[in-house]
């Protein structure tokens, strides 16, 4: 049964560009997708981790600015897209180095910074990013000769790139990797008396959500042309965010649901209000006050309520503890 | 006056302002373990405040100090009645802050406009006045010292009075200070109120200097975080000496490597990082 609904989802994505209606709809769907590559990145750290990282953005921006800089240096896309993934991965080394120097909100602040340093880089080292005005690139890659050019063509793409990200996600779940990252986040002390290495799990994790940070950092430029600060700004951390908690932490469905509900409503509120900030603010609060475990595992908890509700002899559904309770070490 | 000497006030005055920032920043983290990513955003509504009530004709000192209490006031609300729900809950924590700052950022957007305002130096205050055969800009020199006396007052208020041992108390051990029978909760209240009254005022008195506009929060908040990863959390001698390192590193570095300056800063904040993770005066690991 869910073999087969999965089937269905996967064939209404594929022929998308086809029913949608329209390149702005298959541009939305695009974004939405490789929104949810980056998601699906920091949710192995947010969610599968405990990890709260605010500088993300900053590896997607390193990502793309690799890569444009290549690019604008008449460097092929095969290059420029090792590059830029070799470079983003290094840098995720360091910034894992770093940021684990602590745990809990130490490790929010050191990403917060980090990323800062980051966007830092992109606005004022005018040499290397070209401040403000940031970086464009001629054109997308043809990989084994087919232009990407067109927004069926790209999103076809991006699609390909969403599958093989989700089919990642479900092996890392599955993997004893994926149990021991979340043995990691529920009891640090636990599995380091087992003899896991709890430092070295988190770093891995890390390095395998930089990973398809970086990719969804190469999708974004190759999406827009185009690279600028805004892109490595605290707000694009904080977007991605949204996404993973919106959706809820620790699931795979969750930051898919969140990537779409958040562009959704970026390109819906956008063509009524100005100011996208205020929203994404309110949103922010209204879910940490409202639906603290996030949109997927709420629903859930809501539809087995209503179940229950109906069967009065069953035992009331126990609240999970909210995400990002438990501290570390 | 030449230019190493110039460079050397203004990373004194930033380093002044820095510390009423980031002083109300670090006892709120350190008391409360709450990362209040709304910091920058205290400095920044504190001097659009003050733009409004100057143009109604208040002091500028006047202004100063009213606009800190109607940060205050917000800062008292978003604890009282945001905050104080979500205990021990970082994450939820980190996104209603988050979630506060855009809102207030664009809320100033709309109401202050994007284009920045500049807040007029205090009459008085303006050129420069002569000490010990050097000429100091006076006003900066004004901002120096009034950080001067407030890290004395601060530390007296820590250090010498009942309040301060109670803060202390709930720093180092908030189990037992409740056990204590220390109004543990009330603290939190008044050392937020207090971390806003101080972000606000300093947004202000910074004004004439780096006067208001749309992303000063954002400029602001990531300095305040340096100076608490560097001079570590809850210690108000860390937030000084963070501060004027913060200061001094900042001035130095855009003049030395304007492209860089932004970069310059962070590295003493990784330096510490690696070296002393709980930062130079701080007592627990973050």
């Amino acid at each position: 049964m869910k073999t087969f609904a999965l089937a269905i989802a996967v064939v209404i994505l594929a022929v998308l560009p086809l029913w949608v209606g329209g390149t702005y709809y298959i541009n939305v769907a695009s974004q939405i997708l490789l929104y949810a590559i980056f998601a699906l990145g920091v949710n192995v750290l947010v969610g599968y981790a405990g990890l709260v990282t605010l500088g993300h953005a900053g590896l997607f921006g390193i990502a793309a600015y690799t890569a444009a800089r290549m690019l604008s240096r008449d460097h092929g896309h095969v290059a420029a897209i090792a590059g830029a993934l070799a470079l983003t991965l290094l840098a995720a080394v360091i910034f894992a180095a770093l940021s684990l120097r602590g745990t809990g909100l130490g490790f929010v602040m050191i990403t917060v910074a980090l990323g800062q340093i980051v966007w830092g880089i992109a606005y004022r080292w005018i040499s290397i990013t070209n401040g403000d005005n940031g970086i464009s690139i001629a054109g997308r890659p043809s990989p084994l000769g087919v232009s990407l050019a067109s927004p069926a063509a790209f999103y076809w793409a991006t699609l390909t790139l969403f599958l093989l990200a989700v089919a990642s996600m479900v092996i890392f779940v599955a993997s004893p990797f994926g149990t021991s990252v979340r043995g990691t986040r529920d009891q640090p002390r636990r599995m380091n008396a087992l003899g896991y290495h709890v430092w070295l799990t988190r770093f891995l994790a890390f390095l395998f959500s930089a990973f398809w940070s970086g990719v969804a950092g190469l999708l974004f430029l190759y999406y827009n042309q185009f690279v600028s600060p805004q892109m490595v700004a605290l707000t694009a951390s904080a977007e991605v965010l949204l996404m993973v908690i919106s959706g809820g932490t620790g699931t795979l469905l969750g930051p898919i649901v969140g990537a779409a509900l958040v562009v959704i409503m970026k390109n819906v509120a956008s063509a009524y209000i100005e100011r996208w900030n205020f929203v994404l603010g309110a949103i922010f609060v209204a879910i940490v006050i409202f639906m603290p475990e996030g949109l997927v595992p709420g629903t859930a908890r809501l539809a087995r309520w209503l179940r229950t509700a109906q069967r009065p002899a069953a035992p009331t559904p126990v609240a999970a503890p909210a995400p990002g309770s438990e501290r570390g070490r | 006056m030449n230019l190493w000497f110039v460079l050397a006030v203004n990373s004194i005055t930033l380093g002044g302002l820095l510390f009423l920032l980031s002083a109300g920043f670090s006892l709120i983290f350190g008391l409360m373990k709450i990362p209040n990513l709304t910091h920058g955003s205290f400095f920044m509504l504190g001097a659009y405040l003050a733009t409004s009530l100057l143009a109604r004709g208040l002091g500028f000192w006047t202004a100063a100090v009213v606009s800190g209490l109607l940060v205050a006031a917000l800062g008292g609300l978003i604890e009282r009645l945001i905050l104080r729900r979500l205990p021990g809950a970082e994450l939820a924590q980190v996104l209603v802050t988050l979630g506060l700052s855009f809102m207030i950022a664009d809320v100033c957007l709309k109401v202050w406009t994007g284009d920045p305002i500049r807040i007029d130096t205090p009459d008085g205050l303006r050129g420069a006045s002569s000490m010990l055969g050097l000429r100091f800009p006076t006003y900066r020199l004004a901002i120096s010292l009034i950080a001067m006396v407030f890290a004395a007052v601060l530390w007296a208020l820590l250090d010498r009075t009942r309040l301060g041992a109670m803060i202390r108390a709930g720093v180092d051990d908030p189990e037992m200070a409740r056990v204590a029978g220390i109004h543990v909760s009330r603290l939190f209240t008044i050392v937020f109120c207090l971390g806003a009254w101080l972000a606000g005022f300093a947004g202000v008195i910074g004004g004439p200097i780096l006067s208001v506009y749309p992303g000063l929060d954002q400029e602001m908040l990531p300095l305040a975080l340096v100076v608490v990863i560097l001079g570590g959390s809850g210690s108000l001698l860390g937030s000084l000496v963070g501060s004027f390192v913060v200061g001094f590193l900042y001035n130095f570095g855009q003049a030395m490597f304007p492209e860089l300056a932004y970069v310059v800063l962070f590295l003493p904040m990784l330096l510490v990082l690696v070296v002393r993770p709980q930062g130079l005066f701080g007592r627990q690991a973050m």
